[in-house]
């Protein structure tokens, strides 16, 4: 299963180590990374596969969000699908 | 591929525009059930529903987490209970109702439809139990929804039952008048009602549908509005294409949820709902959508051709996007349920008659009108008749949701509450008496179908 990860919140240092750190302890592979600053607010959206994963992705989802949180910024991570069915045919 | 575009777009709809997927519907058959005992019957649907439906909620709320795509609604359809319960050796089918509700909650589901009886061309025993029922029913039970068809363009219009719908939903509104008659709310009358709608109050499992089924409808008007902001002064081809476009989109995602909803329950999928289901919260709004395209109020002259091109864009969109389409499909006008409604009418720019002139171009009726408890039993049974007789000219589905609010009048506002809304007391013409033509009685032959003028 293929995920996608948006960030977004108010920038700071170690944002994306702290991210890329929960998906490797969790054996989520990284497949892409875009990432910037606008306006001071830090925006990226990583798309991650989730194969060899064991972690059920409401649990996933569970600790981004409440690590995100600790750090001010909001994480969501998403089954790719709802964004190819609704953009491709 | 996917871009960073596509997935900003999908998460905005999401956020900003209230996207959602309206309701996961199980229809489940009842015919199975059927036994003379009420006691047995009523243990029979209780344990079909609760052992069908028992992973129905946590099912719905996973595909809602991994899709991070809100699924606002789980229910229940079942077969009408006039049919499932004509056995049942009784004289009132309250019972059931409770067993209904007593399930649903059981599951966990938020409504459960089917407390119906199909009657346009004429009563069988269970039919007439269910219909004198109706109204203790939806004063003793929270969640169960009650709908009845009386008119069809295939069989004419039961007149019979038009005048005793009036008189069930004053007793009706009478029985709930402490919580504003609540129970009219969960209370439709149909023409050409059809068997796979998953929408409430009107869903009921068709008698020709197989034992389960999982059906999807979708939402969406507040994303078709923002589409439209962008598009100040543009000609109509431009708008209809827009919002088949969005239309598009959204039905995909309908699509997605009830093709996982299927796969994980094990149950087949029935269709997709094609319509545009508001909510009272401010940018869920089908009106907004039609002031969106240059109408100062929704209700001013045009509304009926912006509804209509609304609905047919609506329907051309979605049916590319999904494998089967059904049920009522097309733009819901509940008077309480839209923001923009409800403005609409406080401020007197949308009357009675004119939203009965919509109903002739979108989906469903007359739907969650709230009106002068003092109406009388004929001139609801008057506006029944009325919208029946749209319905079966014009071979669509149509329907009545009208709440007689014990003691309020024009001017008066009511609270029905979470997705129900509110809405202001909307005026009747009661001032002529409709009590004549309904007492007749009988059938209104069904209708010629050539000479279409």
């Amino acid at each position: 299963m293929k995920l996608v990860v948006t960030v977004v919140g108010k920038d700071r240092v170690g944002i994306i180590a702290m991210v890329t750190r929960i998906l490797a302890d969790n054996n989520v592979n990284i497949l892409s990374i875009n990432q910037n600053i606008m306006d001071g607010f830090f925006n990226m959206i990583l798309l991650a596969e989730a194969a060899e994963s064991k972690i059920k992705l409401v649990d996933l989802q569970k600790v981004l969000r409440e690590q995100g949180e600790e750090i001010g910024v909001e994480i969501k991570a998403q089954h790719q699908d709802i964004f190819n069915v609704m953009h491709n045919i | 591929m996917i871009t960073v575009d596509d997935i900003l777009e999908t998460n905005r709809m999401i956020t900003e525009n209230k996207l959602d997927v309206r309701t996961i519907t199980m229809g489940i058959s009842l015919r199975d059930c059927a036994h003379p005992n009420m006691q047995q019957f009523c243990q029979n649907i209780y344990e079909k529903i609760t052992t069908s439906a028992e992973f129905l909620v946590r099912t719905g709320e996973d595909i809602e987490s991994e899709y991070g795509i809100p699924i606002i609604n789980k229910r229940i359809s079942v077969t009408p209970i006039a049919i499932a319960a004509d056995a049942c050796k009784t004289d009132s089918y309250v019972p059931v109702a409770e067993t209904l509700d007593k399930a649903a909650k059981e599951v966990g589901v938020n409504f459960i439809g089917g407390f119906s009886a199909l009657v346009e061309k004429g009563y069988t025993h269970g039919d007439r139990v269910l219909i004198d029922s109706i109204p203790q029913a939806l004063a003793t039970t929270d969640i169960v929804c009650s709908s009845v068809n009386l008119g069809s363009t295939k069989a004419g219009i039961n007149m019979d039952c038009v005048r005793e719908m009036g008189e069930v939903i004053k007793r009706t509104a009478e029985l709930t008048r402490d919580k504003q008659a609540l129970g009219c709310a969960k209370l439709v009358v149909f023409a050409n009602a059809p068997g796979d709608n998953p929408f409430m109050a009107g869903a009921f499992h068709g008698v020709s549908e197989a034992d389960k089924v999982v059906s999807v409808g979708v939402s969406g008007p507040g994303v078709v509005k923002h589409a439209l902001e962008d598009l100040k002064g543009a000609d109509f081809t431009q708008v209809a294409e827009t919002i088949k476009k969005t239309a598009f989109k959204i039905t995909r995602v309908g699509q997605l949820v009830a093709r996982e909803a299927s796969k994980r329950l094990g149950v087949p999928f029935g269709i997709i709902d094609l319509s545009l289901a508001p909510t009272p919260a401010v940018g869920d709004s089908v009106a907004r959508i039609l002031e969106e395209m240059g109408l100062e109020a929704c209700g001013a002259p045009g509304t009926t051709a912006a509804l209509a091109l609304l609905n047919d864009a609506v329907k051309k969109g979605g049916l590319m996007a999904s494998s089967h389409v059904g049920g009522l499909s097309g733009a819901f006008i509940p008077v309480s349920e839209d923001e923009g409604m409800i403005d609409a009418v406080a401020k007197g720019s949308l009357s009675m008659e004119k939203l009965e002139a919509m109903t002739c171009v979108c989906s469903v009726g007359l739907d969650m009108i709230a009106i002068e408890g003092d109406t009388s039993a004929a001139t609801i049974s008057g506006i029944i008749a009325d919208e029946a007789a749209i319905g079966m000219i014009n071979n669509k589905t149509t329907a009545v949701r009208v709440i007689p609010v014990p003691g309020k009048k024009v001017g008066d506002r009511v609270e029905f509450g979470g997705l129900l809304g509110y809405c202001p007391i909307v005026p009747v013409r009661s001032e002529y008496s409709s009590e004549a033509f309904i007492a007749r009685g009988g059938r209104i032959p069904a209708p010629v179908r050539s000479l279409t003028n």
